[in-house]
């Protein structure tokens, strides 16, 4: 996909690209980058009010349960499980970047899939933990929990968590509509008569940032 | 853009070279959660070190996956230096973006914990610095 990259290329002096990618490609990275700030203003906005806070909710306390597990008390060990599946999700995006790059339509289908149905898998730990926590008493503008120091606390803990780790969601949830719209694009053959697999690396570059949003988020709302 | 086709030989290899890049980026991405988990159950079972400091470790370790991922899953460090830096320049901002708000946050603390209805206005300062006996 890339021009020839020599030594003394003039990348300003016109006639191709200065980023030495395509118009979509780069947009998209400009449009990742714009959602890092609204990622990073929210998460900023979270660690202000934290740090405002005389006391705060202990997360290993908030985040114990596993499904099926019943009342054992098991802190991180279903987040660990959410982030695994989507670190793994990132992987088989690359590996469809890759198989596209190499023209080898099958194996773009075969990861594609694997990667929408990642993405599934972390929607749907996330709903049962959502739901897990609206059973036990927690939305916006309700908290059921104690801060560390056993005072009762503000609801800003759960208004951050429901819309933070929201906005997190949508975000899988429209990578996993484009995956699927990519892929019924592969399975017809689209870009087998274009040429190229570009359209799989620019959703595969919006699917990775998914990733690297829930890193933050992870250590964020789970680890601090 | 312009297209151009590299041998069938060089992306042959290419592919091996990649994909092992990919699973090694994987098992790096796996190892630095697995012990973050760690570390924070053993935090919680035996409390053997300063909280800010293990706080310092998660937020390193964090920094470190996402360089990883945006590096390797993202190729942006096999893009120019072009388009290297008109990314990562812009996201310098979150340096003072952090700074100050946390910073922000800590004085409305403790200004609330000072000036609260009820609080005597630094009751004891003056006393300790004068000698107990005139």
């Amino acid at each position: 996909m890339d021009t020839a990259v020599t030594a003394k290329k003039k990348w300003w002096s016109g006639g191709h690209s200065p980023f030495n990618v395509s118009y979509g490609k780069l947009m998209m990275w400009y449009f990742l980058m714009s959602d890092a700030f609204t990622f990073g203003a929210l998460l900023i906005a979270y660690g202000t009010i934290r740090f405002m806070s005389p006391s705060w909710p202990d997360p290993n306390v908030v985040f114990h349960s596993f499904p099926g597990m019943g009342h054992a008390d098991l802190p991180l060990v279903f987040v660990s499980l959410m982030t695994f599946i989507l670190i793994m999700s990132s992987v088989t995006m690359v590996l469809a970047v890759h198989a596209g790059k190499m023209r080898d339509r099958q194996a773009v289908v075969k990861w594609m899939a694997w990667t929408i149905l990642g993405g599934a898998a972390f929607l749907a730990c996330q709903a049962w933990e959502w739901t897990h926590l609206h059973e036990s008493g927690a939305w916006w503008g309700r908290n059921p929990f104690l801060n560390v120091d056993g005072t009762q606390a503000s609801t800003n803990f759960t208004n951050f968590f429901f819309t933070i780790t929201g906005f997190h969601g949508l975000h899988v949830t429209s990578g996993v509509v484009l995956n699927i719209i990519i892929l019924a694009n592969v399975l017809k053959g689209t870009y087998e008569e274009r040429g190229h697999y570009e359209m799989v690396e620019k959703v595969g570059l919006y699917w990775h940032f998914v990733d690297l949003v829930w890193v933050f988020v992870f250590t964020c709302f789970y680890l601090l | 853009m312009e297209h151009t086709h590299t041998g069938a030989a060089h992306e042959e290899h290419a592919h091996d070279s990649s994909t092992k890049s990919i699973w090694k980026t994987f098992w790096i991405l796996l190892a630095i959660t697995v012990f973050e988990v760690g570390l924070a159950f053993l935090y919680l079972e035996y409390d053997f070190m300063a909280r800010w400091a293990l706080n310092g470790i998660f937020v390193c370790l964090t920094l470190v996956k996402a360089f990883f991922i945006v590096a390797e899953f993202m190729h942006l460090r096999h893009e120019i230096r072009n388009l290297i830096m008109t990314i990562l320049i812009p996201l310098l901002l979150f340096v003072w973006f952090i700074i100050a708000f946390l910073a922000d946050g800590d004085s409305w603390k403790n200004m609330r914990k000072d000036l609260s209805p009820g609080t005597p206005v630094a009751p004891t300062t003056h006393v300790t610095n004068e000698p107990a006996h005139h």
